[in-house]
C-alpha cells in the first residue's frame, strides 16, 4: 500500500519519471499499431497488383503496370483483359473483404461473440434465399433492370435479416446471448427455406443457384463496384467514431453503460452499418464465408482491441485474404476460374494458423 | 460539504415481479462507505443496479452536490450519458479475453465519454497514469487485462471506476476474488478514497465482519426490504443474523475492538 500522494521532492520527481516512461511506453505501443496497419495496407497492395497480375492469358507483369498507368497504350484485348475483367475482379475482391470484415467486426464487439459473422448470424443464407427465389421462381421486382434484379433480391434478403436481429436486439430483456440464438436460428431457417425452393427448381435454375451460392467474383463491374465503395465510403466514419465506444463495450455492458454510453443505441447504429455493408457485398458476390469471421481475429492477434486500430486492421486484413483467394481461384486449377467462396476457407485457414502459432510462441 | 444520496420510495421490478419495493433510506454521506450486505437474492446487486441507472426504477434518488446543495439533482430517468457524469457502477462479473492493456482500458473509460468529462488525450492519459499509481498497479499498465490474475483485474476495473472520478462509486463484491491480503487492501483503498475525495461509496459486500471494520454504515436487505440499518454495531446483531441469515451466531468484538461474528450453527 502505497501513503496517501504526497507529492514531496524527490517521491514526485521519481513519480513524473515513471508516469512519463509509461506515457512513452503507449506512444511506442501506439507507433507499432500504426506500422502494423500501414505494413497490412502495404501487403494489401502487393496482393491486390498480383491478383491483376494473375490470370489464365500469361500478361507479363510488366504489361499489367504499364497497361494500369497508361491504358492507351495497350492493344485492344489485352486492355478488356486489364480494365474490364481483371481490374474490376481484383478490385471487387478487396471491396468485399473490406466490407465483410468490417461487417464482422463490429458484430463480434457489439454481440461480445468471437463466433459472429456475417455468414454464421444468417445474414449470407437470408440472401441465398432472396437470390434462391428470383433464379428459380422467376420473379422480378419493378423498376430494377433486369441484371440487377437477383442483387436486389439477395440484398432485400439479407437486409431484412440484419433488420430482423435488430428488431430482436430493441426487445427489452433481450441478452446478446439470445441475439447470437436468434441469428443461428435464422441460419437454419432459411437454409431449409432455400432447400425447399431447390427441391421445387427445375435442373437448369438449380445449378445457377448453386453456383451462385458458392460465390465468385466473375460478376463483378465497374457499376457494382461503384456502389460497394460507396457503402463503404459512406459506413467507415461512422464505425470509426464510434471507436472508444466499441473499445469500452468491451470491458462489458453494465460497464460500458457505467461509463455513459448508451449501449442499446451504439448497437443499432452498428448493427445498421453491418446490414448495409454485409446485404450488398453478398448480393454482388454471393455467399463468400470466414472472411467476416478470421479477418476480425487476425487484426485482434496483430493489433488488439483499440478499434482505433481494430477496425482499420480488420478491414485491411479482410481485403489482404480475399485477395490471395481470388490469386488462388485463378491458380488452383490452371486455366479455370473458381468461384472465390470455395478458395477464401483454404487461403485463410493457413493463414490464421500461422499467426496462432507465431502468438504461442510469443507467450 | 459532503455529498448525499438519498432514497425516496424505491421500486425495481423484473417484468411484474417486484425485486425491491418502495425503500427508503435515511440519507446516505459522503467521506465514508456504506455496505449493503444481506442473504442471496436479498436484491443488494439490483438496488446498486439501480442506483447506477442501469435497471429502471420507480421513486426517487437525489443527489445532493457538493457544488449546489440547494439543488439537487434527480438521478433516476437521467439519460445514461449525464448519469455516467456522477455515478460510476463497477460490476461483479469481470470480462473475459479481452485484448486490451490496462492502461488502453483505463482511458477508454474516460475517451469514450469524451463530450461529458472534456478532457484531452493528454489530460486522460495523465490521469488514467495518476489512477494507476494510486491503486499501485502502475507497473500493470501494460500487461495484457487477460494476463492478469483475478486480484489484479479487479484492481484494473477499479481503476476504469476510479478514473471518472465519480461523486457516487458503487462497487458489487469488489473483494470476491481476492486472497486476504488483497481484498484488505482494497477495502483499505476504497476506504481511503471515501475519506480523501469525500465520494460517496455503496459496496456490496458478502463477509460480514470486513463490512463491519471497513464502513460507517450497514444496510441489511432481505427479500428487497430494509432489515436493519445502522451504524456496525446497531445492525450487526445476533437477532438479525438469526433472522435474516438463518444462522444462530454470536458478535464479539476481537482482541483489538474489531467487530467479529462466529456462526454456530444453522438455525
Amino acid at each position: 500500500m502505497r501513503p496517501p500522494s504526497a507529492p514531496a521532492g524527490p517521491q514526485a520527481e521519481v513519480r513524473h519519471a515513471s508516469h512519463a516512461g509509461e506515457r512513452a511506453a503507449y506512444a511506442r505501443l501506439v507507433r507499432r499499431r500504426i506500422l502494423l496497419v500501414a505494413g497490412l495496407g502495404a501487403l494489401m497492395l502487393v496482393a491486390l497488383l498480383f491478383d491483376i497480375a494473375t490470370g489464365p492469358s500469361n500478361l507479363p507483369l510488366a504489361d499489367v503496370v504499364s497497361g494500369l498507368l497508361n491504358p492507351s497504350g495497350l492493344d485492344a484485348p489485352s486492355r478488356v483483359i486489364i480494365w474490364e475483367v481483371r481490374l474490376p475482379y481484383a478490385l471487387m475482391a478487396v471491396l468485399v473483404g473490406t466490407a465483410l470484415a468490417l461487417a464482422g467486426a463490429e458484430m463480434q464487439t457489439i454481440l461480445n461473440n468471437p463466433l459472429a459473422s456475417p455468414f454464421t448470424l444468417g445474414v449470407s443464407s437470408a440472401a441465398s434465399f432472396g437470390a434462391a427465389l428470383a433464379l428459380v421462381l422467376g420473379v422480378s421486382l419493378p423498376l430494377i433492370p433486369a441484371d440487377w434484379n437477383l442483387p436486389a433480391f439477395a440484398f432485400i434478403f439479407a437486409l431484412g435479416s440484419v433488420l430482423m436481429l435488430q428488431a430482436m436486439a430493441n426487445l427489452r430483456g433481450t441478452g446478446v446471448e439470445t441475439l447470437v440464438l436468434f441469428g443461428i436460428a435464422l441460419v437454419f431457417t432459411f437454409n431449409a427455406l432455400v432447400a425447399l425452393v431447390q427441391y421445387v427448381a427445375s435442373q437448369e435454375a438449380l445449378q445457377q443457384l448453386v453456383f451462385w451460392s458458392m460465390g465468385s467474383l466473375s460478376r463483378a463491374s465497374w457499376d457494382k463496384l461503384g456502389v460497394l465503395a460507396l457503402v463503404i465510403l459512406a459506413v467507415v466514419p461512422f464505425s470509426l467514431k464510434a471507436s472508444w465506444r466499441m473499445t469500452a463495450l468491451r470491458l462489458g455492458e453494465d460497464r460500458a453503460r457505467s461509463f455513459g454510453i448508451s449501449v442499446r443505441q451504439l448497437r443499432f447504429f452498428s448493427l445498421l452499418r453491418v446490414s448495409l455493408l454485409a446485404a450488398t457485398s453478398v448480393a454482388f458476390v454471393g455467399t463468400i464465408g470466414f472472411i467476416g469471421l478470421v479477418a476480425p481475429h487476425i487484426a485482434r492477434l496483430l493489433v488488439g482491441e483499440d478499434h482505433r486500430f481494430f477496425l482499420p486492421a480488420s478491414m485491411l486484413a479482410g481485403a489482404v485474404i480475399m485477395s490471395l483467394a481470388s490469386v488462388g481461384s485463378k491458380l488452383i486449377v490452371p486455366g479455370a476460374l473458381l468461384p472465390v467462396g470455395i478458395v477464401t476457407a483454404l487461403v485463410g485457414v493457413p493463414f490464421f494458423m500461422v499467426l496462432i502459432f507465431a502468438r504461442r510462441e510469443r507467450l | 460539504m459532503a455529498p448525499l444520496l438519498t432514497l425516496d420510495g424505491l421500486s425495481v421490478f423484473y417484468g411484474r415481479r417486484p425485486i425491491i419495493e418502495n425503500l427508503s433510506l435515511t440519507p446516505i454521506t459522503g467521506g465514508g462507505v456504506t455496505a449493503l450486505i444481506g442473504p442471496n437474492a436479498a436484491g443488494k446487486t439490483t438496488l446498486l443496479r439501480a442506483l447506477a441507472g442501469l435497471v429502471p426504477a420507480k421513486g426517487s434518488i437525489r443527489l445532493v452536490g457538493m457544488a449546489s446543495p440547494a439543488h439537487p439533482l434527480e438521478l433516476t430517468g437521467l439519460p445514461v450519458s449525464q448519469h455516467a457524469r456522477h455515478v460510476t457502477y463497477m460490476p461483479q462479473a469481470l470480462p473475459q479475453r479481452v485484448a486490451l492493456t490496462v492502461f488502453e482500458a483505463t482511458l477508454s473509460a474516460l475517451m469514450s465519454a469524451r463530450s461529458d468529462v472534456v478532457l484531452s488525450t493528454s489530460e486522460a492519459q495523465a490521469r488514467a497514469l495518476e489512477t494507476l499509481e494510486r491503486l499501485g498497479i502502475l507497473d500493470l499498465s501494460r500487461r495484457g487485462l487477460d494476463e492478469l490474475s483475478g486480484g489484479q483485474r479487479q484492481l484494473a476495473s477499479l481503476a476504469q471506476s476510479l478514473v471518472r472520478e465519480p461523486t457516487v462509486l458503487l462497487l458489487d463484491e469488489p473483494t470476491s476474488a481476492l486472497d486476504i491480503h488483497h481484498q484488505m487492501r482494497v477495502m483499505q483503498l476504497v476506504a481511503e478514497l471515501a475519506r480523501e475525495r469525500s465520494i460517496i461509496v455503496v459496496i456490496v459486500l458478502h463477509d460480514i465482519a470486513q463490512a463491519a471494520r471497513y464502513c460507517q454504515r450497514i444496510v441489511v436487505l432481505e427479500h428487497g426490504v430494509v432489515a436493519a440499518d445502522g451504524l456496525p454495531e446497531q445492525a450487526i446483531t445476533p437477532q438479525m443474523l438469526a433472522r435474516v441469515y438463518k444462522v444462530e451466531a454470536r458478535v464479539e468484538p476481537c482482541s483489538q475492538g474489531f467487530l467479529q461474528v462466529i456462526v454456530d450453527r444453522a438455525a
